[in-house]
């Protein structure tokens, strides 16, 4: 975090300050961005909230949702978050090798999650629970992939990141950019505890 | 594999003659100006200095050509519909047939709100938020850039629209199941969800762009209740912007959904429910309202005190009481649709929230009236657009608390009573400011006074033209007429019908004159300079710079001490101080990159309303690839050195008293120390 205390003036608050740098603004913009985010998955949310008992005749989340497939696809992702963290103790000690290494983890954690999330929807749909089928379906499709959708930027932001930690070590732009990379990725985490909560949990209890 | 899709020949709508007329005068106008900048040898200058710039001001100027642009589209629109009306009485036709017209009045709607008035609104905040807390540019100046191009780029297709295809016939709200594929089966629907999407991402990333603008970026010793009073206002919109439009996003996202992969989110089978689209819409579209009303706002209220000379009355309630109306604007969102048939309790609830808004409205009205007492006026145009405003938006507001008795509404819904009500209140109020703030603000940005007279006229035309064209709608509310219709058959409707037509012919000579006094106003530019940069004795930092301001805005950064900061420094004499010694100032390079991803996003949206795929793919890797090489490039930003500084500098303050405005300096004190006893003597 040094790094980032140390160039808190921007060009701003000291005119004849060479180093400008934005980082903080960066960050603070990013989290805004954030809660925008946020907001999004919160009217999905209240879709879902609204539409989960429109079955049509269908099935329900009782019928489909199997907790011990769902509670592996989360630890992926939760174990992701952990790994990210390292990466990012690492990156803060200019080991750019423990970096990349951690980085390279938490991407086939995400990965493995990205996996059993398109095989589990391959399967509803292969057996005619596709998200055409009932207002119930259509937001739990959208809710969950949307949050998917999320994790597959992450996923590409990230290996975008490791190249240029490769190419251009850990400046204090990378770092920056590693930083806004963690706040999305804890934040998908939190938003998945959410999905797991409200849906399956929900859905099955 | 089909190259185009859905697209054919077919598309071109050869049968209609006012669109191919209106597509033809677009044509050759667009090959005329083509011709001129050629000629004039421009087309570096466009490029190199405005598509490309990542300047606020010049950005804000082109968000404002933007949106007097689209107010041409948007008011022949309005004016069609008029005369349309005034034309297909006692059961005539009229001449536009009622497919066209369908679409009319949702073009009209959709381009009012989301491209004439948001980027009017946004165009001034550029040019004047930074200027007025000090700052050398917004926080991300390239993302500011990418945000006016995506507004730009929904702009691009929903005239795309006119030519190819068709647009929505849904009405501005595109209410499902009617904007359901099943019942809008053509490509209306699909230019209306990817305008808006796309510009509502330009308009969520200024949002987010200008909150760290004014949280990080102000000038040294400026606290936040040391803001002006329209950077205030412009912060507030700025927290709804970032509240709520993500709620379009996603809205549009499901209906999107719904029509190109078969969900079942609002349609009327499989569980679908209507009424979900149209809660999420409002709660998006009721802040969005107040998104447009509170910099007007704060333009009124810049206004009065500069033109008062005197300090604004109650400065921290108006904060508050926009604060107020931020919160309150979020709790009101059902008073859209009380006829969905909610309990008696829910739509009380709603109702008195919604009356309670206008308590903080009322607050600042007798802050403006508190301003102006005891202070000396000066009749300028803006002030006039001021005092228009304020009786005009305060019998708008009447109705609105009259519209919020759940009783009342289930009668007035949908008839040209709430046409008339909210057409008072976003005319009367955001459109009035915003047209304030464009003869306040013009030569601050442009360098040169706009031409006063022909201003006064536009305002009375204006103003006649607004109360001959509205009034009369809530009479015709009354007598029962709903929106929407395409030919009427009452006699007793008629005279109020042709009354309102006339109306619109009144502001359409208001409009002409605005452009006349654009036009006066360049063709005389070097008579009327604006060399000081002060004109009217302003109060706030942008007064303090040259018009136009310098590119980096401030050679040394203000030290704020005061609400009105510059009216400190003048009084205090610190104000045009020449440093020793200019330092070096930091600024961003221009690109290309936010043109190069708001045409692929625009590209994206093309080929997602006709379905071309490989266009959607190839646009979509595009946008990506061009995010991708912006974040490589390091190269962007320079070094302006202290030499340039000192001559552009000088130039400057060659034309400037260094010395305290001295010969105002005794009366605005004066004034200034009756405003506050008039303070006490409120607070006592």
């Amino acid at each position: 975090m040094t790094a980032i205390a140390h160039v808190h003036q921007g060009a701003n608050t000291a005119p004849d300050h060479h180093h400008h740098d934005t980082s903080e603004n960066t960050i603070f913009g990013f989290w805004l961005y954030l809660m925008t985010d946020c907001l999004l998955f919160a009217s999905v949310f209240a879709t879902y909230a609204v539409l989960f008992m429109n079955t049509a005749g269908g099935v329900s989340g009782r019928d489909i949702f199997e907790l011990d497939y769902v509670a592996i696809e989360t630890a992926a992702l939760l174990f992701s978050s952990i790994t990210y963290g390292f990466a990012m103790i690492a990156a803060h000690r200019q080991n750019k090798g423990a970096t990349l290494g951690w980085l390279l983890v938490t991407f086939a954690f995400g990965a493995v999650f990205i996996g059993m999330e398109v095989n589990e929807f391959h399967h509803l749909i292969a057996e005619g629970n596709g998200p055409s089928r009932s207002a119930f379906l259509s937001s739990f499709f959208a809710l969950v992939g949307m949050h998917g959708l999320h994790v597959t930027a992450g996923l590409i932001w990230m290996a975008v990141m490791m190249i240029e930690v490769v190419k251009r070590g850990l400046g204090r732009q990378t770092i920056t950019r590693l930083s806004c990379l963690s706040l999305f990725w804890h934040f998908l985490d939190i938003v998945w505890v959410c999905v797991f909560t409200v849906v399956y949990l929900m859905g099955v209890l | 594999m089909n190259l185009l899709g859905n697209l054919s020949w077919e598309a071109i709508p050869y049968h209609e003659p006012i669109i191919m007329g209106t597509l033809a005068v677009v044509g050759i106008a667009g090959i005329l100006i083509a011709i001129a900048i050629t000629r004039a040898k421009q087309w570096d200058t466009l490029w190199f200095d405005w598509i490309t710039s990542v300047d606020h001001k010049r950005l804000g100027v082109m968000y404002i050509l933007l949106a007097l642009i689209m107010l041409i589209r948007g008011f022949s629109d309005a004016i069609m519909m008029r005369t349309q009306l005034a034309m297909a009485t006692n059961g005539a036709a009229g001449y536009l047939p009622p497919e066209h017209y369908d679409q009319i009045f949702t073009a009209h709607g959709v381009i009012m709100i989301m491209f004439m008035a948001m980027p009017f609104m946004i165009g001034l905040m550029n040019i004047v938020l930074p200027l007025q807390i000090g700052a050398r540019d917004v926080a991300f100046p390239f993302m500011n850039n990418l945000s006016f191009w995506l507004s730009a780029g929904g702009a691009v297709l929903i005239n795309i629209s006119l030519g190819l295809g068709e647009f929505a016939k849904t009405g501005w709200l595109a209410y499902p199941p009617l904007s359901e594929l099943s019942f809008s089966p053509g490509v209306g629907v699909d230019y209306y969800i990817w305008a808006l999407q796309i510009s509502g991402v330009g308009t969520l990333l200024t949002g987010v762009n200008f909150l760290v603008t004014v949280f990080k970026m102000r000038a040294p010793g400026m606290k936040l209740m040391d803001m002006p009073i329209f950077t205030w206002t412009c912060t507030w919109a700025n927290v709804l912007i970032v509240a709520s439009f993500p709620i379009l996003t996603a809205v549009l996202g499901l209906l999107t959904l719904d029509r190109y992969l078969d969900f079942h989110f609002f349609t009327n089978d499989l569980g679908g429910n209507a009424m979900m689209y149209i809660n999420l819409f409002w709660a998006w579209g009721h802040p969005e309202v107040y998104i447009l009303m509170l910099p007007a706002f704060g333009i009124f209220s810049e206004v009065i005190s500069t033109f008062t000379g005197k300090r604004l009355f109650g400065y921290t309630s108006m904060v508050w009481a926009s604060g107020a109306i931020s919160i309150l604007g979020f709790i009101v969102w059902l008073h859209h649709f009380f006829t969905m048939g909610s309990s008696a309790n829910v739509n009380a609830f709603f109702g008195i929230m919604t009356m309670i808004i206008a308590v903080p409205t009322g607050v600042k009205l007798f802050n403006w009236l508190f301003t102006m007492y005891r202070g000396r006026l000066r009749m300028t145009v803006p002030v006039l657009w001021t005092l228009g405003f304020m009786v005009t938006f305060t019998i708008g507001g009447m109705t609105g608390v009259l519209l919020a008795v759940p009783g009342a509404d289930y009668v007035l819904h949908n008839s040209l009573f709430l046409i008339a009500h909210f057409h008072n209140t976003i005319i009367g109020g955001a459109v009035f400011g915003y047209l304030a703030g464009f003869a306040f603000w013009f030569s601050k940005a442009m360098g040169f006074h706009l031409n006063e007279r022909i201003g006064k006229a536009s305002f009375w035309c204006w103003q006649i033209g607004f109360y001959m064209a509205f009034m009369p709608l809530y009479v015709l509310g009354f007598l029962g007429m709903t929106r929407r219709l395409n030919h009427t058959d009452n006699p007793d409707w008629n005279i109020w019908l042709y009354i309102a037509c006339a109306g619109a012919f009144v502001i359409l000579v208001g409009i002409v004159l605005q452009f006349v006094q654009l036009y006066l106003a360049f063709r005389n530019r070097e008579q009327n300079r604006d060399l000081t940069g002060d004109p009217w004795n302003g109060h706030t930092l942008e007064w303090s710079t040259a018009s136009p301001p310098q590119f980096y805005n401030f050679a040394v950064l203000p030290q704020v001490d005061d609400i009105d900061a510059f009216t400190d420094m003048k009084e205090k004499g610190t104000a045009y101080q020449r440093p020793a010694k200019y330092a070096p100032i930091h600024m961003p390079k221009n690109t290309a990159a936010g043109i190069l991803i708001a045409s692929a996003a625009t590209a994206f949206g093309f080929a997602a309303v006709w379905h071309i795929t490989w266009l959607a793919v190839a646009s979509l890797v595009a946008a990506v690839v061009f995010l991708l090489q912006r974040a490589y490039v390091s190269n962007v930003d320079y070094y302006v050195q202290p030499d340039e500084i000192a001559r552009i500098e000088y130039a400057h303050l060659r034309h400037v008293n260094p010395a305290p405005a001295h010969h105002q300096a005794t009366p605005a004190k004066r004034r200034k120390k009756a405003a506050e006893e008039s303070i006490e003597e409120v607070s006592a």
